[in-house]
């Protein structure tokens, strides 16, 4: 979606301030919110795309002022509303007025190390050969779903070439609106930085982009 | 935005802080009475990226790459296989991709859609890996980010950012500092820097270590 999270080449953000010795938390609630954002997610109630689409929807100057762990929680609070696992009463009061919904499973301590180690692969079995090779030169569609798309607004209508073939993958756009995993091919996708910014880029440089086939055709 | 809770007795000076905490704390609190989490996974999943997940993982994998030609070749074929023989894998590393810098390509590495970042061998993002200075303008302007970095990269040499879109991790390989020959893997590790392996710095000078 053209939202507020769709940053690449937006301009008057000033410069990058990193910060000297940079804890891993700032706050007790960052942590928190962290934890809850992987703990909610690992109950397989919705998938790492639905959960993207939650925080990129918020209002674009919420989002732009929020920090990201803010971001992360109010996307836990959506997904907790949109999921029928509490309503916003509830969330605003801290107290469980309704039945719980049902969980197909909870992250114990125990399962901990175990479901980090794992992780979530998006890779899929196909029965079909990818469409473009290496080397060949692609465009990139012109679409503006206000659903959840990885194609960023600075690549779209865009012409790059192929530079690998990742593999089979789940594809998020269909994936975040939970009308199943869809998997298709993907690809690295490499852009002049001149096709993208015009003169105004070094003509060496070049910005690589990882596009799903149904975003791409021959060009 | 509407912040208007039941706790108006606590609003501080409105800082974030306060608000958050209580925010946060109600969220935590009504998931646990609900028994979508554990309090105690909760703890193990924030010290284990307090304590146990961290630079210094992708620091061994970027020490033993400049150290042994056999794991780099590994490396180059299937990078995600062989950081996972070095015992790093799983949640944000699932799809790993190595990039090696050479002294006619830098490379640096993005999410401008959100904060996608190599968990088992960086740990979290800094707080400005997540920022919109960084993830609008590392895309439009990589040499000017760079040079907050204070990195001064020359024209002749292409810069190559990374987006990271898909499920794909990108860590960076930098080149090995000259004057390191006959350096243990553990002494090289330590020159070895986070925003090294982004793209956003370079390794330490040798000359300056003990």
């Amino acid at each position: 979606m053209n939202g507020g999270a769709d940053l690449g080449g937006m301009q008057g953000f000033g410069p990058v301030v990193p910060e000297e010795d940079e804890p891993v938390f700032h706050a007790e609630w960052e942590k928190r919110s962290f934890a809850l954002t992987v703990a909610l997610g690992a109950t397989g109630t919705w998938n790492i795309d639905t959960s993207r689409h939650a925080r990129e929807s918020l209002p674009p100057g919420e989002y732009l002022t929020s920090s990201y762990y803010r971001i992360w929680a109010r996307g836990i609070e959506r997904l907790m509303v949109s999921h029928n696992m509490a309503t916003k009463a509830e969330i605003e009061a801290g107290k469980s007025t309704s039945i719980p919904k049902e969980l197909t499973r909870v992250l114990t301590k125990d399962n901990v190390a175990a479901v980090l180690s794992k992780g979530g692969p998006a890779d899929r079995p196909s029965t079909e050969d990818p469409k473009f090779t290496v080397g060949q030169s692609v465009r990139t569609a012109n679409l503006h779903p206000s659903g959840h798309t990885r194609l960023p607004r600075y690549a779209r209508e865009k012409t790059g070439t192929v530079s690998a073939i990742i593999g089979h993958h789940v594809f998020p756009d269909s994936n975040a609106a939970g009308t199943g995993e869809d998997p298709q091919w993907l690809y690295t996708v490499t852009f002049l930085a001149t096709e993208l910014w015009g003169s105004q880029a070094n003509p060496r440089d070049k910005v690589h982009v990882d596009i799903w086939e149904p975003h791409l055709v021959a060009g | 935005m509407s912040e208007d809770h039941t706790h108006s007795h606590h609003h501080g000076e409105g800082s974030e802080l306060s608000e958050m905490e209580l925010r946060v704390r109600a969220l935590e609190s009504l998931a646990v009475e609900k028994g979508y989490v554990d309090p105690d996974a909760l703890d193990e999943l924030i010290e284990t990226y307090e304590t146990k997940v961290g630079p210094r993982n992708g620091a061994a994998v970027v020490a033993r790459a400049w150290s042994d030609p056999e794991f780099l070749a590994q490396l180059r074929e299937d990078a995600t296989q062989a950081i996972n023989s070095m015992g790093f894998e799983g949640r944000q590393g699932e799809h790993m991709v190595v990039v090696e810098n050479t002294p006619e390509t830098h490379h640096m590495v993005v999410c401008t859609l959100c904060s996608c970042y190599p968990w088992p061998v960086l740990g979290l993002p800094p707080v400005w890996y997540k920022s919109p200075a960084y993830r609008s303008r590392s895309v439009i302007d990589p040499r000017g980010v760079l040079k907050d970095f204070g990195v001064e990269i020359a024209d002749d040499v292409a810069v190559e950012v990374h987006d990271s879109t898909a499920e794909t991790r990108f860590l960076v390989l930098p080149m090995r500092p000259e004057g390191t020959e006959g350096w243990s893997e553990e002494k090289l590790a330590g020159l070895v820097t986070r925003d090294s392996m982004i793209g956003t710095g370079l390794p330490l000078d040798p000359g300056m270590q003990s």
